[in-house]
């Protein structure tokens, strides 16, 4: 539905020059929700406003339901847009219009009479929880509120494609579940494709098939959300993940860690673990089969979406041929092991 | 005070309020879509022409920075042409006018720079064209700037166009200056000021209830 190819965005030129994106290529399939996450300056918005052209790209391509958008005349762009709704960290609603009319905006840009626009933003009102505010201008409405209206002010034009710009960012946690929520509900009964960009895991975890990640205007790893959640390939992706489940080895144990196994060292790994794993007793399993302790530093369950996924930082204590041994016995029963260093014996 | 006094105060309160209506009236059908250019031929904007840009900006500076007086009687030949005449209140009317146009101008240009960035970005994302932008998010979000604007605009009108005596304008600063100065009337001259106060007041009190009807921020 949406399909980025080798898009690139460079701001100013010369020795000034900043390159905002560098190559990206999306391909975001129709129906699904598609995160891309990353720091602040990554490239996010660069990268969101590159989708419906309100950034220009440098170079590349940028296809939305089989329309080649890089390719039309303003005014075909202008129509082309109608097919994608977008909505803003900050709102931006119309203070001088009541919630009504903000909602019926789109549908008088595209010059459609007023009983049909009537017909059009009812229905919205009430997906979006609204009925009730329709005469009330947005300074009078909640931040949650402001969001429902911009969501219903997005689908006015009945767009296949929904685009969030850190669409939760400035609202609070319990607002934010209730915002995505309705996305999700969108997502499922109108079949509506949607790209948003954030920098809350959160958001990824909550309603996301599917993530990118983004630095430096480069999308270094991309990956279904279940999987990015168990094991991201990247160092940038594995900070965001322990950031998000605050797990990270303890700070004396961090100081004592050794890159190398040494003579009289135990490993330090991070086990992550899904499906049927979690409910393995798998701490007792290692010291039966393979004689091998394990001192658990921290653990924690997670639920993402319909997986659930465990995580535990252990050291498995025993003979350097025994903790290898269990080493082998974690990969081979569907988890995935990353070793973190070794500690010496009782240092 | 005889009643032939009387008489001549009404009429410069009425000369007043007739030059400034028109002269205000002119000045915001000419200065708002200015001000509108001024604002959206910026660069970056949705009609960046920073070329014409900077041509209007020169202008309307140009406009600006000539002192009302001088420019009053600098234009007399173009006032000529227009009202016919060089002398009298409709001639008034016209650098009042000349004057408001680029002022009215600024202050419009100064109320749309204060709209949000993103509601622009919105619309666009909507499929909005450049003149939808303008008619349906520019100048309805920018109502209560633009309002406060042509209330500074009438207020500053009414206090130039006492300076329309020295073109034999009439009105209000003309009375004052030949029968309260010249002639050294103060019961004319304190009149003239408790009029102009009033009227000065009464619009600044419509301009704020416009604005307060028109904002809904």
């Amino acid at each position: 539905m949406i399909r980025l190819t080798n898009v690139s965005k460079t701001y100013g030129s010369g020795s000034g020059a900043v390159n905002a994106l560098k190559n990206i290529d999306l391909h975001v399939p129709q129906g699904s929700i598609h995160g891309v996450i990353g720091l602040s300056g990554a490239g996010k918005s660069t990268l969101i406003r590159c989708v419906n052209l309100l950034e220009r790209p440098t170079t590349g391509s940028v296809v939305v339901d089989g329309q080649e958008l890089t390719a039309l005349s303003a005014a075909q762009l202008n129509q082309a847009r109608h097919q994608i709704g977008m909505i803003f960290q900050h709102f931006n609603l119309l203070s001088s219009r009541t919630v009504f009319a903000n909602i019926a905006l789109p549908l008088e840009l595209m010059g459609m009479d007023k009983s049909e626009i009537r017909h059009r933003v009812i229905p919205l009102l009430e997906l979006t929880g609204l009925e009730d505010k329709a005469d009330k201008y947005p300074a009078e409405l909640s931040g949650g509120q402001k969001q429902r209206v911009a969501i219903a002010r997005a689908l006015a034009s009945r767009p296949k494609v929904l685009l969030c710009d850190e669409a939760t960012s400035a609202l609070d946690p319990q607002t934010t579940g209730s915002i995505l929520e309705l996305l999700q509900d969108i997502n499922r009964k109108l079949g509506l494709t949607i790209l948003l960009i954030t920098h809350e895991m959160e958001v990824v975890k909550t309603i996301c098939h599917r993530v990118g990640l983004i630095s430096a205007g480069e999308l270094v790893e991309e990956a279904d959300v279940g999987d990015f959640f168990t094991a991201p390939r990247t160092r940038l992706g594995r900070e965001f993940l322990n950031d998000f489940l605050e797990l990270e080895p303890p700070k004396a144990l961090v100081e004592r860690l050794e890159e190398m196994p040494g003579e009289h060292t135990h490993p330090v790994v991070r086990l992550a673990f899904t499906g049927d794993a979690v409910s393995t007793p798998l701490v007792s399993r290692l010291a039966r089969e393979c004689g091998v302790d394990v001192s658990i530093l921290q653990a924690k369950v997670e639920s993402i979406q319909d997986r659930t996924l465990g995580l535990m930082i252990a050291e498995l204590i025993g003979a350097s041929d025994k903790t290898r041994e269990a080493l082998s016995y974690l990969e081979n029963h569907d988890l995935h092991v990353e070793v973190l260093g070794h500690v010496q014996r009782d240092a | 005070m005889s009643s032939a006094m009387l008489n001549l105060v009404l009429k410069a309160t009425l000369d007043t309020l007739y030059m400034v209506g028109v002269s205000g009236l002119i000045a915001a059908l000419l200065g708002v879509p200015l001000g509108v250019m001024l604002f959206v031929t910026r660069p970056r904007q949705i009609l960046a022409q920073p070329l014409t840009n900077q041509v209007l900006g020169v202008i309307t500076n140009v406009g600006r920075s000539v002192p009302f007086i001088i420019l009053m009687v600098a234009i007399i030949p173009f006032t000529r042409l227009v009202a016919g005449s060089s002398i009298g209140t409709n001639a008034a009317i016209v650098p009042l006018t000349i004057a408001a146009i680029p002022f009215v101008a600024r202050l419009v240009e100064g109320a749309l720079n204060e709209i949000p960035p993103g509601l622009i970005e919105a619309a666009q994302s909507m499929g909005a064209t450049p003149y939808q932008i303008i008619t349906k998010v520019l100048l309805p979000e920018a109502k209560g700037g633009i309002i406060t604007g042509l209330t500074i605009t009438v207020v500053t009108l009414i206090s130039y166009s006492a300076m329309a005596g020295a073109v034999g304008g009439g009105g209000l600063g003309d009375l004052g200056i030949r029968y309260g100065y010249n002639r050294f009337d103060p019961m004319v001259m304190l009149i003239t000021v408790a009029i102009l106060v009033v009227m000065v007041q009464g619009f600044q009190s419509l301009g704020d209830h416009l604005v307060r009807k028109a904002d809904h921020k």
